[in-house]
C-alpha cells in the first residue's frame, strides 16, 4: 500500500494549481500560461487518481487510503478522508473530466481566463473532497462550497439569462442543504460523532430516522434532481458555459446519488424502507414526464438537460431497490451518465462555438460536413439511450433486473422511459445530423479539430469499455455496495 | 483586595477613564495635527488596556461592592469590545482626513465609549449596567452627529438620541419595578430572591418585559430596530462603522449576562421574549435587506439578522449556546471590521461609495477587492469553508442542544434567504457588465491594509486551525 498521503494530495492538488495561478499576471499574452498551468494540475491530479484505482484493494468494502487527524478539539469532528469502492468512481469521474473541461474553455473562453481557471480547480478540489469525505461535517462543508465556484461560472460566463439561473441554482440548492445541516447537528447530539463509518452502524429511533431522512432527501433530491424539484436544471445547464454544463450534468448530480446511498440507505435503512413507494412514485414520474418534456424542447442543451432529470430517475429507482442488482446498476448509471451526458454537452459546444445557437431547427444535415462528429455524436446518442455495448445498457439493465424483485409495476415505468430516450433522441439526431444542409449558413462548417478530438475520444472510448468491460467497475464497487445492503437488511429486520 | 493604592491604576476600566481624559487634554493643546497624534495615542492606550484587561487577576471592579463582575466571558467580551475599537479607529483614520473632519475629539469619543461598554460588560448591579450604559450611549450620540455641517448626520444624531432616551427611560422603568419588588439592585441578589420565590410575579414580570424592550433597542433586535438603518446612513460612514462593530459586542454580552444571570430562573418568561426577537430579526433583516440600494442601510439589516442569530443561541441558554454566542460574536466583529476597512478605503468619483450599484465593474478594476468583498460576503451568509459558517454552525448546534428544532429550522431558512442579497453584491461586481471603466477608486493606508489582511486571514484560514479560538470560548463562564 501507499504510505504517503495520497487521498489528500489528490484532493488539494487542485487548489495548490489554482494558488499558483493566482500569483499568474493576466494579460494577452499570459493567459495561456494559466490554462497550462490549470491544465496540468487537472492532468496530475488525474494521473494520482489512477493509482487510486490501481492500487485498490478489491476484497476490503470499507474504507481504504484513511487519513484522520482531529480538527475540532470540543467535539468528535476529524478531517478523515478515504476512499471505498463508491466513492473510488465518484472521484475517477470527478478528475477525468475536468482536465476535459479545462480543454473544452481552451478557446471559448475569452474574457477572465484566469478567474474561470481558478474557479474550476477550486471546483474539483471541493467535489473530490466531498466524496473523499468519511467525516460528515467535513461533507457538508465540501457539499456546500461546490455552490460558490458553480454560481460564478455560469453567472460570469453564462448566457443571457445567467443571472436568473445562477441565483436560481445557488439558492434552491442551498435550500435543500441547509436542511441537512440541521439533521447532520441531529446526528451529532445523539451519536457524538459525525464519522460516515460509524453512523452506518448505528441506527437512530424509527421517528428521529423519518425526520433526518426528510432533511437528506431535501437535499439530495434537489442536486440530483428529483421531480418535482428538478426546475432549477434546465435553467442552470442551458445559461452555464459548455464547461459548467459538463461538470453539472457529470458530477454535481451525482452528488445526489451518493448522498442517498451513504446517507439515507446507509445511515436510515427503516425511514429509507417506509419511504420507498414514495421515491418510486417519484422516480416513474421524472422518467416519463421529463422524457416528454424532452421531446419538445427546441434547445439542444435543454433537451439533455431534461434526458439528465429521467436518467436520474432510473438511478433513484435502481438506488431504492436495496439490492444488488439495483445498486449496482444505479451506480453504472451514475458513471455512465457522467461520460455521456458530458460528452453529449461536449458535443453541443463543438458545434455552438462555430454557429453560436442551440436551436435544433438552425442545424440539419451536419454529417455532410462533419462525418467524424456525426460518428462521435452517435456513440454518444446510443449512449445515453443504452444500446448494448455502450455503458448506458449495463445500468439501466441491471436496474431493470433489479427492479423485477421488487414491483412489475416500476419495471414497466422504467422501461416506458427507456423507450421513450430513444425515441427524443434519436429525433434528436435524425434533426441535426441527418438530412441534406438547408440552412447556408452550415455549408463551410467544419469537423471537429485536433483539441475537439482530444476531448471526445477518450470519452468515447470509455463510453464503450464501460459497456463491454462492466467488471473492470463493478467489481471495485461490489464489496462496498454488499455491505450496505446487508447493513439495510439486518437493520429492517429486526 | 487591595494590597497597594498603585494597583488601582492598574485597573483596565481606572485606566481607560485616566487615559482617556490625558487623551482628551493631549488633543486640546497638540497645534498641529491634533486628530492624527490624537489616534494614534488612542490606539496605544486601547492595546495597553487589553493587556491590563488579559492578566487581570482579581484586582478588579469586583471589589467595590459588588457592582461589577468578574469572569472569563466579561474578559472575552471586554477583549473583542477593545480589539473591535481599535480596529475602527485605524480604519476610519484616512477617511476623516479625507472628508476633513479633523476633530480630535473623535477618537475620544470612541475611548469614553469603550470605556462605557467596558463596564457595561461588566456590571453586575443594575445602577451601574444603567451607567454605563448611558456612557457609552451618550458618547454614541455626539459621534452621529459629528459632522455638524451635514444635515444626514445631524438628523441621524437626533434620532439616535430620542430614540435612545426613549429606550433608557423604559430600561429604568424597569429597573424600578425589579428592584420594587425585589428589593435588590444586585444580580446575585436577585438571583438569590427568585430562587426562593418560585411562583410568578407580575411586576417582576412586568420589569423584566421593559428591561428586555431596552435591552433589545440596544441590540437593534426587531422590533425595536427601526433607528438602526437610518442611524447607520445618516452618521458619516467611519462613525457606522463603529457603531456596527463595538456596541453591538457590549449590548450581546450585557443581555447575556441580564438573562442568565439575575433571571435565570426565568428562563421560561424571557425566553419567550427572546424567541420572538429572535425570529422576527432573522426575517426581517433578511427581507429588508433586498430591497436596499445603500450599502450602510443594507449592513445595517444584515446586522439586524445577525443579532437574530445570536439570539437563538441565547435561548439555548446552556454552555454552547456562550460558546456560540462568543464565537459568532467574534466572527461578526471579524467580518465587519474587513468590509468596513474596504468600504472606508472605495471611493467612487471622489465621492466615498454610497450605493451598492456603483460597485460595478470592481472585478475588472480592482481584482483582489472585489475578490475580498466577495468573500466577506459569502463568510456572512454563512457558506463553508469561511468563519461564518462556523459561528452560525456552533449557533445551530446550541440550539439544537435545546431541542429547539423549529427555531433552528426557522433559522435556516432565514439564512437562506439572507444568502440573496450577499449573493446580490457579487453579482453587481462580477456579473453585470459596466460600461465606464475606472471611476473606482481603491486608497489604503498601511496600517488599515494591515487590519484588513488580518481580518481576511480569520476568515478564510479560520478553517485550518480552529481549536485556539474554539477552546477559549469552551472555556468561558458567565
Amino acid at each position: 500500500m501507499i504510505d504517503w498521503p495520497l487521498v489528500s494530495v489528490i484532493i488539494f492538488l487542485p487548489l495548490i494549481g489554482a494558488l499558483i495561478i493566482l500569483f499568474i499576471k493576466e494579460d494577452e499574452l499570459t493567459s495561456i500560461n494559466i490554462k497550462w498551468a490549470a491544465l496540468l494540475a487537472t492532468l496530475g491530479t488525474f494521473i494520482l487518481s489512477l493509482i487510486l484505482w490501481l492500487q485498490f484493494d478489491y476484497s476490503n468494502p470499507s474504507y481504504q487510503y484513511e487519513e484522520k487527524f482531529r480538527w475540532f478539539d470540543d467535539f468528535n469532528f476529524f478531517y478523515h478522508v478515504g476512499v471505498d469502492g463508491i466513492s473510488l468512481f465518484m472521484i475517477l469521474l470527478s478528475t477525468f473530466l475536468t482536465p476535459l473541461c479545462i480543454l473544452a474553455s481552451w478557446n471559448n473562453i475569452k474574457k477572465r481566463v484566469k478567474e474561470y481557471m481558478l474557479s474550476f480547480l477550486f471546483l474539483e478540489t471541493v467535489m473530490i473532497g466531498m466524496f473523499a469525505s468519511i467525516d460528515i461535517l467535513l461533507f457538508y462543508i465540501f457539499f456546500e462550497a461546490v455552490l460558490i465556484p458553480m454560481y460564478l461560472i455560469i453567472g460570469i460566463w453564462g448566457g443571457n439569462r445567467r443571472i436568473y439561473a445562477s441565483f436560481k441554482f445557488f439558492l434552491y440548492t442551498l435550500l435543500g442543504s441547509v436542511l441537512m445541516l440541521i439533521a447532520i447537528i441531529v446526528m451529532y447530539r445523539n451519536t457524538s460523532s459525525m464519522s460516515i463509518e460509524f453512523l452506518q452502524g448505528n441506527y437512530f429511533s424509527y421517528n428521529t430516522q423519518l425526520f433526518l431522512w426528510l432533511a437528506f432527501f431535501a437535499s439530495f433530491a434537489v442536486k440530483i434532481p428529483m421531480w418535482p424539484f428538478h426546475t432549477w436544471l434546465p435553467d442552470a445547464h442551458v445559461e452555464a458555459p459548455t464547461a459548467g454544463s459538463v461538470i453539472l450534468a457529470g458530477v454535481l448530480l451525482k452528488m445526489g446519488g451518493y448522498g442517498f446511498i451513504r446517507f439515507s440507505l446507509g445511515m436510515l435503512p427503516e425511514a429509507t424502507e417506509f419511504f420507498i413507494p414514495l421515491i418510486m412514485t417519484l422516480s416513474i414520474v421524472a422518467i416519463v414526464y421529463t422524457s416528454l418534456v424532452a421531446l419538445a424542447q427546441t434547445d439542444i442543451k435543454k433537451l439533455i438537460a431534461y434526458s439528465s432529470v429521467a436518467h436520474m430517475g432510473i438511478v433513484t429507482i435502481g438506488i431504492f431497490l436495496v439490492n444488488q442488482q439495483g445498486l449496482e446498476g444505479a451506480m453504472m448509471q451514475m458513471i455512465s451518465h457522467g461520460l455521456v451526458s458530458a460528452a453529449l454537452f461536449l458535443c453541443v459546444g463543438v458545434i455552438y462555438d462555430r454557429m453560436h445557437t442551440r436551436e435544433i431547427e438552425f442545424y440539419g444535415g451536419l454529417v455532410q460536413r462533419m462525418p467524424l462528429y456525426a460518428t462521435v455524436f452517435m456513440i454518444f446518442m446510443l449512449g445515453s439511450v443504452g444500446l448494448p455495448g455502450t455503458s448506458g445498457f449495463i445500468g439501466e439493465f441491471l436496474v431493470i433486473v433489479g427492479a423485477f424483485k421488487f414491483s412489475s409495476y416500476v419495471v414497466i415505468g422504467a422501461a416506458f422511459g427507456i423507450i421513450l430516450s430513444a425515441v427524443y433522441m434519436l429525433y434528436l439526431y435524425k434533426r441535426i445530423i441527418f438530412g441534406t444542409i438547408t440552412n447556408n449558413k452550415l455549408a463551410d462548417i467544419l469537423d471537429i479539430n485536433t483539441r475537439e478530438k482530444i476531448i471526445l475520444i477518450p470519452l468515447a472510448i470509455s463510453v464503450i469499455l464501460l459497456g463491454i468491460f462492466p467488471n473492470l467497475f463493478l467489481d471495485p464497487m461490489r464489496l462496498s455496495l454488499e455491505l450496505i445492503i446487508t447493513n439495510y437488511e439486518i437493520a429492517n429486520a429486526k | 483586595m487591595l494590597n497597594n493604592i498603585y494597583n488601582i491604576f492598574f485597573i483596565p476600566e481606572i485606566f481607560l477613564a485616566c487615559s482617556s481624559f490625558v487623551c482628551l487634554l493631549f488633543g486640546l493643546f497638540l497645534k498641529k495635527n491634533a486628530f492624527r497624534q490624537t489616534s494614534n495615542l488612542a490606539v496605544f492606550v486601547l492595546l495597553l488596556t487589553i493587556l491590563l484587561v488579559y492578566y487581570d487577576s482579581e484586582s478588579n471592579f469586583a471589589n467595590y461592592k459588588s457592582l461589577f463582575s468578574h469572569s472569563s466571558f466579561i474578559n472575552f467580551f471586554k477583549i473583542l469590545a477593545l480589539l473591535g475599537s481599535i480596529a475602527s479607529i485605524i480604519i476610519s483614520k484616512d477617511y476623516f482626513l479625507g472628508i476633513k473632519l479633523k476633530n480630535f475629539e473623535i477618537p475620544v469619543l470612541f475611548l469614553f465609549s469603550t470605556l462605557g461598554m467596558m463596564l457595561m460588560i461588566a456590571s453586575n448591579n443594575l445602577m451601574s449596567m444603567y451607567l454605563a450604559i448611558e456612557l457609552q450611549s451618550l458618547s454614541l450620540y455626539v459621534a452621529a452627529a459629528i459632522k455638524r455641517d451635514s444635515i444626514s448626520s445631524a438628523e441621524s444624531g437626533v434620532k439616535y438620541f430620542i430614540l435612545g432616551a426613549l429606550s433608557s427611560g423604559i430600561l429604568l422603568y424597569g429597573f424600578s419595578l425589579i428592584y420594587g419588588f425585589t428589593g435588590s439592585m444586585n444580580f446575585d441578589d436577585i438571583s438569590f430572591y427568585l430562587s426562593k420565590y418560585d411562583n410568578l410575579n407580575l411586576g417582576l414580570i412586568f420589569g423584566l418585559v421593559f428591561v428586555m424592550v431596552g435591552l433589545a433597542f440596544k441590540v437593534s433586535a426587531v422590533p425595536f430596530h427601526m433607528w438602526t438603518p437610518d442611524v447607520y446612513e445618516g452618521a458619516p460612514n467611519s462613525i457606522t462603522g463603529f457603531f456596527a462593530i463595538v456596541p453591538k459586542i457590549a449590548a450581546v454580552a450585557l443581555i447575556y449576562r441580564f438573562c442568565l444571570v439575575p433571571f435565570e430562573n426565568y428562563y421560561l418568561e424571557w425566553s419567550q421574549i427572546i424567541l420572538f426577537l429572535s425570529i422576527a430579526s432573522m426575517f426581517l433583516g433578511a427581507i429588508a435587506a433586498i430591497a436596499q440600494s445603500n450599502i450602510k442601510r443594507l449592513l445595517a439589516y444584515s446586522s439586524i439578522g445577525h443579532i437574530g442569530y445570536i439570539l437563538i443561541a441565547l435561548v439555548s441558554a446552556n454552555d454552547d449556546g456562550i460558546k456560540a454566542a462568543s464565537i459568532y460574536m467574534f466572527s461578526y466583529m471579524i467580518m465587519n471590521v474587513a468590509i468596513f476597512a474596504i468600504l472606508l478605503s472605495l471611493k467612487v468619483k471622489n465621492e466615498y461609495l454610497i450605493n451598492i450599484s456603483d460597485l460595478k465593474g470592481l472585478s475588472k478594476s480592482n481584482p483582489i477587492v472585489s475578490l475580498s468583498i466577495s468573500i466577506i460576503m459569502l463568510s456572512m451568509a454563512g457558506i463553508p469553508p469561511f468563519i461564518g459558517f462556523f459561528g452560525k454552525f456552533y449557533v445551530f448546534i446550541a440550539a439544537i442542544e435545546k431541542e429547539l428544532y423549529v427555531l433552528s429550522v426557522l433559522g435556516v431558512l432565514a439564512s437562506v434567504i439572507s444568502a440573496f442579497y450577499y449573493l446580490r453584491i457579487i453579482k453587481i461586481m462580477y456579473f453585470d457588465e459596466s460600461k465606464s471603466e475606472g471611476i473606482i477608486n481603491f486608497q489604503i493606508s498601511f496600517q488599515s491594509k494591515i487590519i484588513l489582511s488580518l481580518s481576511l486571514f480569520v476568515i478564510i484560514c479560520f478553517i485550518f486551525y480552529p481549536s485556539l479560538l474554539i477552546n477559549i470560548s469552551a472555556s468561558l463562564t458567565i
